[in-house]
């Protein structure tokens, strides 16, 4: 069983010398343990300062930071440090070391017995795809998208509560990314933890936040709610720029076809299908495209679950 | 000083090959192995390890301030860069009257340019760590000296045997300059043997051969002790 | 070793010796810096085109390369004794070997410095029509500057230096009154040998100066840094 910890932002200020304004501004929010929480923002928005709050990368002059309660000023930064897992968009792999070196890193600092480690390597590199022999490799010898697995790996070695992650997938081609998305999404189905995930991508933090907190200019907080709901009510108009123009599409495209609740099969079958999983967006993109105004859904095993109307697809954003 | 007699057995009867000046006799380098080449060969192995071995222990300590304060690293440089353009013989020569005829007047030019060829190449050894791999250690919880032995230090290695293979190269060479103030090393035949009214050509042959044979071989190991130490580098090459 | 006192007043009598004999070691010098002058421009005119042209042909790196490692492992007394075995006694010799080592670091440099030109920018120079020598002259040579500089500086430092053993083979030089401590004392070789190591700092200095005017204004890339990697493992 894995454990996760509640984060809490009170307050937090941080200001740089020689800058008008501050970095972070009154920064006030709190992520339940388990949650995976989003950071995104326009660049210079402080989101990764943020981030970097919360491990001691760098300090804050008011406020507070409190993980299960106890407040980060209270533990010395090194000891803290041990107990994030912190993973970066150029993984910063040791270049040294073997992966399973690197992955063992915290632990050998943890002081856990070789076979101990061993054993937590071998369930690592299960869970984040890789095979077993890439772990007597180097990481030159792996590509981007597998060194930000190693990373992931490396980060979660130690079995942290919390995950900080910043831009992790920034520097990979979309194809990896979408990848590594949804494989960081099964993980944190399988071991669940508090995560902050710092994206300037607005897609990549609809499709991978239980929470999103968006940061203007300035670290200021501009909304801090579930995707659906900034889709549905944005704060202000930075936040609805900021999500886009087509939001109400995106909101569809949070919803698959087999989760919704879909009209009776009538006799006269529609012509257009469309998978279960397809998602909503996809299915009216179809609709518009086919000229037809309703189509049928199929589930897995080729059996009809239902129909769906354009007029329908629209009023499940009421 | 040269002129202070020879050490080694008069050769003055020599065989064939050495009376008629020929290019290479063999017969002179068997004869005097033991009491001339060989001595010399040993001799010379001394003073360019015990200079390597105190040069790389210093300038392991001034690359760790340099890199520990940068502010210290361009004046450092600058000295040893201007130490690096005295001519060696001089720098023994200067020593004489501080410190003799001794030991200490051989060694300490050949620290000094041991010192000044590692110094830099030390110093860009331990910035070679990439800055997105001292963070992930920052972040990860190694302490400042944990992330320098683990991490800064492993991957300086390369530029540091890189530097060593230079300065033994290099030191070797200059400590034949030692013969010019005693007769120690592999410099002394040579310039023992240019002093004669008809320069000997075998011993200033024989005696050269030997200090570059000995310099390529140290290269060699070294380079074969990189390959042993960086197996990650192996690794890419694949 | 010839009954001399070797002590701290040493350099006290040395110092009267350089302000009693300005003439000669003004001449010993003068000697010095023509032998050294003459193996410098030899070394320039063979080193400098061949590095050149290997490197604006990215071929034989090896040699190039390999060229600085070798001359390092040979010591300077041995290279002049073999050209003094060869072309006797005298200045010819002398000046062959200097220019032997010479050699290395002007090669070596003028490969690294054409080979390591931005490839991008020769990529765009062709693409707009310059001939292959248009590049070398327009593109590749002035973006090599510094680093053939930097192979000039550090020979005509190593030549300077080495030119002072260059006696004991009959070069003349500062080196004379070194080798001759019979005739000038241990005094008047300390002199000298101070001589000599302001002369081969001077050149350092001067030719450091000079790097300002040499680099082309858009990339004074040359730090202090650069300037000073005499012994990195690259130029050399």
């Amino acid at each position: 069983m894995t454990t996760a910890a509640e984060i809490v932002f009170d307050g937090v200020t941080k200001r740089y010398e020689g800058r008008d304004g501050a970095a972070i501004a009154d920064l006030s929010l709190t992520i339940p343990a388990g949650t995976f929480c989003v950071l995104v923002g326009p660049s210079g928005g402080g989101k990764t300062t943020a981030l970097k709050l919360v491990n001691k990368l760098i300090p804050f002059d008011e406020g507070d930071i409190r993980i299960d309660g106890r407040s980060i000023k209270e533990l010395p930064a090194v000891e803290l440090r041990r107990g994030i897992g912190y993973v970066i968009q150029q993984a910063g792999l040791f270049p040294h070391m073997t992966i399973g070196e690197n992955i063992a890193t915290v632990p050998r600092l943890l002081g856990w017995s070789k076979q101990r480690i061993g054993e937590r390597t071998v369930e690592l590199l299960d869970l984040v795809g890789l095979e077993q022999s890439d772990a007597k490799r180097y990481p030159t010898q792996l590509s981007g998208g597998q060194r930000q697995r190693v990373g992931l790996a490396r980060a979660l070695a130690a079995d942290p509560p919390i995950l900080l992650m910043d831009e992790p997938f920034g520097a990979l081609d979309p194809i990896t990314r979408a990848r590594l998305q949804e494989e960081v999404r099964r993980l944190q189905r399988e071991v669940v933890k508090t995560v902050i995930f710092v994206t300037h991508d607005i897609d990549e933090a609809i499709t991978m936040g239980d929470r999103i907190a968006i940061l203007r200019e300035g670290g200021v907080l501009a909304q801090y709610d579930t995707p659906d709901a900034i889709l549905a009510h944005p704060a202000d108009e930075f936040v609805a720029q900021f999500i886009g123009e087509d939001r109400a599409l995106r909101r569809l495209a949070l919803r698959r076809l087999k989760d919704i609740e879909l009209d009776p099969v009538p006799a006269e079958r529609p012509t257009v299908e469309a998978a279960g999983s397809t998602t909503v967006r996809n299915a009216v993109s179809l609709l518009i495209e086919s000229g037809a105004d309703r189509l049928v859904v199929v589930g897995d095993k080729g059996v009809d679950l239902g129909v769906l109307t354009l007029a329908h697809a629209a009023g499940l954003l009421r | 000083m040269i002129a202070a007699g020879p050490v080694i057995p008069n050769f003055g009867q020599g065989s064939s090959c050495v009376t008629g000046d020929n290019l290479f006799c063999w017969d002179w380098v068997r004869q005097h192995w033991s009491d001339t080449l060989q001595p010399a060969l040993v001799e010379h192995i001394e003073l360019t390890a015990i200079a390597v071995v105190i040069g790389s222990t210093l300038a392991f300590g001034l690359a760790l301030l340099a890199h520990r304060r940068r502010r210290t690293e361009q004046p450092i440089s600058i000295v040893a860069a201007l130490v690096y353009t005295i001519p060696s013989v001089a720098l023994f020569q200067i020593l004489v009257p501080i410190t003799g005829y001794s030991n200490a007047t051989l060694e300490i030019p050949l620290v000094a340019y041991t010192l000044v060829i590692l110094f830099p190449n030390f110093v860009a050894g331990f910035n070679a760590a990439p800055p997105e791999v001292l963070e992930a250690a920052r972040g990860m919880g190694l302490t400042r000296n944990q992330t320098f032995t683990r991490v800064e230090l492993p991957l300086a290695l390369p530029a540091m045997i890189g530097g060593l293979r230079i300065a033994v190269v290099s030191t070797i060479a200059i400590a034949t300059i030692a013969a010019t103030i005693s007769e120690k090393g592999l410099g002394y035949p040579i310039f023992y043997a240019i002093g004669l009214p008809t320069p000997f050509k075998t011993e200033i042959y024989s005696a050269g051969a030997l200090a570059v044979g000995l310099a390529l071989l140290c290269d060699g190991a070294l380079v074969a002790v990189r390959r042993f130490v960086t197996p990650w580098s192996r690794a890419a090459a694949r | 070793m010839i009954g001399d006192t070797a002590n701290a007043h040493t350099f006290v009598e040395a110092l009267r010796f350089i302000v009693d004999n300005p003439q000669l070691l003004f001449t010993k010098a003068v000697e010095q810096l023509e032998l050294s002058g003459a193996a410098l421009g030899i070394a320039l005119l063979i080193a400098l085109p061949v590095g050149i042209v290997l490197g604006h042909l990215h071929r034989g790196s090896g040699f190039a390369i390999g060229t600085s490692i070798f001359v390092r492992a040979l010591p300077s007394i041995f290279l002049i004794a073999v050209f003094l075995t060869v072309l006797g006694l005298g200045f010819t010799n002398n000046m062959v070997a200097l220019a032997v080592l010479a050699i290395g670091p002007i090669l070596t440099n003028a490969y690294l410095g054409v080979e390591g030109v931005d490839r991008d920018a020769v990529e765009a120079a062709r693409g707009m029509g310059l001939s292959a020598r248009g590049i070398l002259t327009k593109i590749e040579l002035p973006l090599a500057l510094p680093l053939l500089y930097i192979g000039l500086r550090v020979a005509a430092v190593t030549v300077v230096a080495t030119a002072t053993i260059a006696a004991y083979a009959g070069g003349g030089g500062l080196g004379d009154i070194i080798a001759n401590q019979a005739t000038y004392r241990l005094s008047g070789v300390v002199g000298a040998s101070l001589c000599v190591m302001a002369l081969s700092a001077g050149v350092w200095v001067v030719l450091i100066a000079l790097e300002r005017t040499v680099t082309p204004r858009g990339i004074r890339a040359v730090r202090v840094q650069a300037a000073l990697g005499t012994q990195n493992e690259e130029g050399m």
